[in-house]
């Protein structure tokens, strides 16, 4: 038996393998936009063809960092905005896992702000899933980063004077190689771009709206949402970074308006992925690092005449 | 003829006032003496004064001694500055100024006459007249340009010095051998050669000479940074994340131009919550993983090392001190981050924390702190500073001579896997509330039936968040006694991490923790020639703090002194909370000016305090403060 049977097991996978033995109920509220991620993810699992023991869930705290809880994987249920580093290097150490991170937007694009530029513009192979809802939702409803701008709450009384955060926008100039934007509401649409950002080799970024009822109800998370796929007015290449650009600064300026543009914005899948890079440097084996703690065989090596001789 | 050689090589920062020394060191280490280095740099990369100085003697060495007897003094080529004003004005003097205050009675002083204009420096004849200091004035500037480039007036002065010294080239030669080729190689050789003819047609006025000494066998000259990473290295370490900081930088860069060589990954990433985050992912995927910092750095690492803490994740940190708070001074070593180690993170710490006293010691235990973190599930951290990071000394070869160690500790296999405990869901119990010692095995994302949630929650046996008061209990109870377990473990080790000195009767004691040690060591030497009656100790273990040792020595003096440098005395109050009563003995010695202890402090402070009972010492660097009960 190998050290890691589990990574590359091939048999019919079932959606219901990955519900744990506890409810989400008990911590999200009814309605709440989080339910419709869980069950996307789910349902994108069989098609991606990955066993509960070969993907590891590491998210953040919020209420969607609770994510860990719900879907049966292995899991890191981790900081506040901390998920993508703790994330990233599991990807290193053993790049057969599928490592998927997840979060809300006050823990993606506010505290872990810094980590989401670093790991888009290194393009490590793993899929994000960012819970946009605007709004802070574990610590009782306060202003978040994709809050827009005037938004009340207990911590910003006046309305704030800020700008929000430009997700899609920020995950182009930072690096991603394949970025979207997916609703909650629409279950099926964001089936299949979790299923593409899985399969996706290299950083994927997914903008997922989400509704919060309890602390936004005024969010558009709501609205019916335009798959720009599917619609002719919205025609553009989506491998191409500049009309991408555009395509991104539009859907971003329309949810401020209302209107929920989504589906996928950029594709650059000839870009290898941060590994490759790193093995084309000679700086990461081929090989797993970690199977290599499991292998009988392995001679390890000590520094002694390697290293030393310098020093004498 | 004085015992030891205490060799300055002074000049402006970039001036390869380091590599020279080092080399210097080498050589007379392959000639059969006891080495030992210290490094004095300023903040900035180019000019700035800075030194190195060489200690080299028949015996071992612990400490850069007190004061030094020969100063090479190459002048600051980088002082230049054509601006009248410019803050670091012109300073090529500053190589003499600078130094002469601790050259001992009777130095030896070379000075490059190319750059120094020896009628700036204030009182220079009388100072020479008073101390019985013997100068050679050379024009080292115009023979490294006869021969090559002015930069090799340290092939020149090194010249000096063994002419001076009766130090025979043939060391210095084969290392300029193996470091320099071509045009390079000719041109120093030269150089050196034609140095030390000059000076070897000299008559000397001074009779200091290089002692003589032999080994046993084959020494290596090496700092504690290189041991922390060559012990990582041993340890199966293939890991590491990092953001550069002095003086941590030096462990991060050894690990970063190794690592792939081993087959690792060395990972300068966005800051230092990242780094320590990224170590914890590899290691929770099955890498034994490390990271670091100094100061600012570690204190971004206190939320992460929380988290590994909770979800029980193996890590292994290095904090290399330098003086604070804040940026402090980045190139002055100081002990004052001892508390923030201690206790930064929320909740009650659960944490394995161990400082060398030097470089041997900071192999052994590197490797200690990785057996512990993988073994017992918890982050072990490596306190060193910026003095004990970089100074080189030598260490016998066979030193090194140990079995590589790339056990993962308590992880399951998959046949164990599937023998053990599961919760109802599928999830396996990887957080169990009973065990032996406080570890519940583990298992690596990837095996088949090993999947738990890791969660920096308080959480259920299976990981799930879980705010029950009985779970809350048994889990606290079960991280809680792994420290317990590790203090038996490291107690039944051959051989104490404590390092005691001196007479086992004498009637007091010297307490100090890391990189003092050598200088207290030194002390407690010169303290009983002088016929005191002192020994010892250097505390390696500061979390779990060994209670026994530290008790059984209080015990058995009548006082004792702590020697540590920062303000406010942290070791002594560790000692003080964990010891109760005992603690009570301890009067502390502190030194914080960014300059570590000689041995002559800790001599001098004795005699005053201990001896003739004085509230307070008279040296301006370092403070008294009497022990408890004692008004201040
Ligand atoms: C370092 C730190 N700061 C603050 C918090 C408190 N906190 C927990 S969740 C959260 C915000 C959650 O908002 P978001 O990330 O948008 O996720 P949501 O709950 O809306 O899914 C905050 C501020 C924390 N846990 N850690
Ligand atoms: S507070 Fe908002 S985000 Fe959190 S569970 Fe309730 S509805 Fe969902």
């Amino acid at each position: 038996m190998s050290a890691f049977s589990a990574i590359g097991e091939e048999r019919e996978i079932d959606s219901n393998e990955f519900t744990p033995g506890i409810e989400p109920q008990a911590t999200w509220c009814p309605g709440c936009g989080d339910f419709g991620v869980l069950k996307a993810l789910k349902q994108a699992m069989p098609d991606v063809g990955r066993t509960p023991d070969e993907v590891l869930m590491v998210t953040g705290i919020g209420c969607s960092g609770k994510l860990s809880s719900y879907f049966e994987s292995y899991g890191f249920h981790t900081l506040h905005g901390r998920s993508l580093p703790i994330a990233r290097a599991a990807k290193l150490a053993n790049p057969g896992l599928e490592v998927i991170a997840a979060g809300g937007d006050g823990d993606g694009y506010g505290i872990g702000g810094n980590h989401f530029m670093h790991t888009a513009r290194e393009n490590h192979d793993m899929t994000y899933i960012v819970f946009n809802n605007e709004i802070f939702g574990l610590t009782k409803g306060q202003t978040s980063p994709t809050s827009p701008k005037g938004h009340k709450s207990k911590t910003q009384p006046s309305g704030s004077a800020k700008d929000p955060v430009r997700p899609l926008s920020l995950a182009l100039a930072s690096g991603a190689s394949y970025i979207a934007r997916t609703a909650a509401v629409n279950p099926n649409q964001a089936k299949e771009i979790i299923k593409e950002a899985i399969e996706h080799d290299g950083f994927a970024h997914i903008d997922f709206l989400t509704q919060c009822p309890t602390w936004n109800k005024d969010a558009r998370q709501y609205v019916p949402y335009v798959d720009i796929q599917d619609s002719d007015d919205y025609d553009f290449d989506t491998h191409d970074r500049r009309e991408a650009a555009d395509m991104m600064f539009e859907a971003e300026n329309a949810l401020h308006e209302g209107q929920v543009l989504t589906g996928r914005f950029y594709v650059d899948d000839e870009r290898p992925s941060y590994q490759q890079e790193k093995q084309a440097t000679g700086e990461m084996p081929e090989e797993p690092l970690a199977e290599r703690y499991f292998d009988e065989d392995y001679q390890w090596e000590r520094v002694a005449d390697s290293l030393l001789d310098r020093h004498k | 003829m004085t015992k030891d050689l205490v060799w300055r090589i002074a000049g402006g920062s970039g001036d390869g006032i380091d590599s020279t020394s080092q080399n210097f060191a080498k050589a007379l280490m392959r000639a059969g003496l006891h080495v030992f280095t210290h490094r004095h740099y300023p903040s900035r990369i180019r000019g700035g004064h800075t030194y190195v100085e060489v200690r080299a003697s028949a015996d071992p060495v612990n400490s850069r001694g007190n004061g030094y007897n020969f100063l090479l003094a190459l002048g600051d080529s980088f002082a230049r500055n054509p601006k009248e004003n410019a803050i670091y004005g012109n300073e090529e003097i500053k190589p003499l100024t600078e130094n002469l205050n601790e050259l001992n009675e009777g130095g030896i002083i070379v000075y490059d006459e190319g750059l120094v204009d020896i009628s700036e420096v204030p009182n220079f004849e009388e100072r020479v007249e008073e101390n019985n200091w013997h100068v050679y004035p050379m024009d080292l500037r115009s023979l490294a340009r006869e021969h090559g480039r002015e930069v090799m007036r340290n092939t020149a002065g090194v010249g000096v010095t063994a002419a001076l010294l009766d130090i025979e080239l043939e060391y210095i030669e084969d290392l300029m051998r193996s470091a320099m080729r071509g045009d390079v190689l000719e041109a120093n050789l030269a150089i050196l050669q034609e140095a030390y003819d000059i000076v070897s047609e000299e008559e000397f006025t001074h009779d200091l000479r290089v002692p003589t000494g032999d080994h046993d066998e084959d020494q290596l000259l090496i700092s504690a940074s290189a041991c922390i990473a060559y012990a990582a290295l041993d340890e199966g370490c293939r890991f590491i994340s990092g953001y550069p900081m002095t003086p941590w930088t030096e462990v991060f860069t050894i690990m970063s131009q190794n690592l792939p060589k081993f087959g690792g990954i060395s990972e300068q990433v966005e800051d230092e919550i990242a780094a320590a985050a990224l170590a914890i992912g590899a290691s929770h995927a099955g890498v034994k993983a490390m990271s670091g910092s100094s100061g600012g750095g570690f204190a971004l690492m206190g939320e992460p090392l929380g988290l590994a803490e909770m979800t029980e994740t193996p890590v292994v940190l290095i904090e290399a001190m330098r003086a604070g708070p804040s940026t402090g001074m980045p190139t002055k070593p100081e002990q004052s981050d001892l508390e923030s180690i201690l206790y930064s993170s929320q909740g009650d710490s659960n944490r394995i924390v161990f400082a060398p006293g030097n470089a041997a010691e900071a192999y052994d235990q590197t490797r200690q702190a990785f057996r512990i973190a993988y073994d017992y599930q918890i982050p072990s951290i490596i306190v060193i500073d910026q003095k004990i990071s970089g100074e080189m000394v030598n260490v016998d070869e066979s030193f090194f001579d140990r079995e590589p160690n790339p056990s993962l500790g308590t992880v399951l296999s998959e046949e164990e896997i599937a023998e053990a405990a599961h919760h109802e869901s599928g999830k396996f119990k990887r957080f169990l509330h009973d065990t032996e010692n406080g570890v519940s095995p583990r298992t690596i994302p990837g095996q088949k039936g090993g999947r738990f949630l890791a969660a920096g929650n308080e959480h259920s046996e299976e990981g799930h968040i879980s705010e029950d008061p009985v779970n809350r209990i048994k889990q606290m109870a079960r991280r809680a006694q792994k420290l317990e377990a590790i203090r038996d473990d490291l107690d039944s080790q051959d051989g104490s991490h404590q390092t005691t000195f001196g007479p086992e009767d004498a009637e007091y004691g010297i307490i100090t923790w890391g990189s003092q040690q050598g200088a207290v060591m030194d002390a407690v030497s010169e303290l009983n020639d002088a016929g005191h009656s002192v020994k010892g100790l250097g505390v390696s273990d500061l979390m779990p703090f060994p209670k026994k040792d530290l008790a059984a020595f209080l015990e058995s003096v009548d006082k004792a002194i702590v020697v540590e440098m920062n303000a406010t005395g942290q070791f002594r109050g560790l000692a003080r909370k964990e010891l109760g009563l005992y603690g009570e003995k301890m009067s502390s010695l502190l030194r914080f000016d960014g300059n570590p202890f000689i041995p002559r402090n800790i001599v001098e402070a004795f005699e005053e305090t201990i001896v003739e009972g004085k509230d307070d010492v008279s040296n301006e660097h370092t403070k008294f403060l009497p022990e408890a009960g004692v008004t201040q």
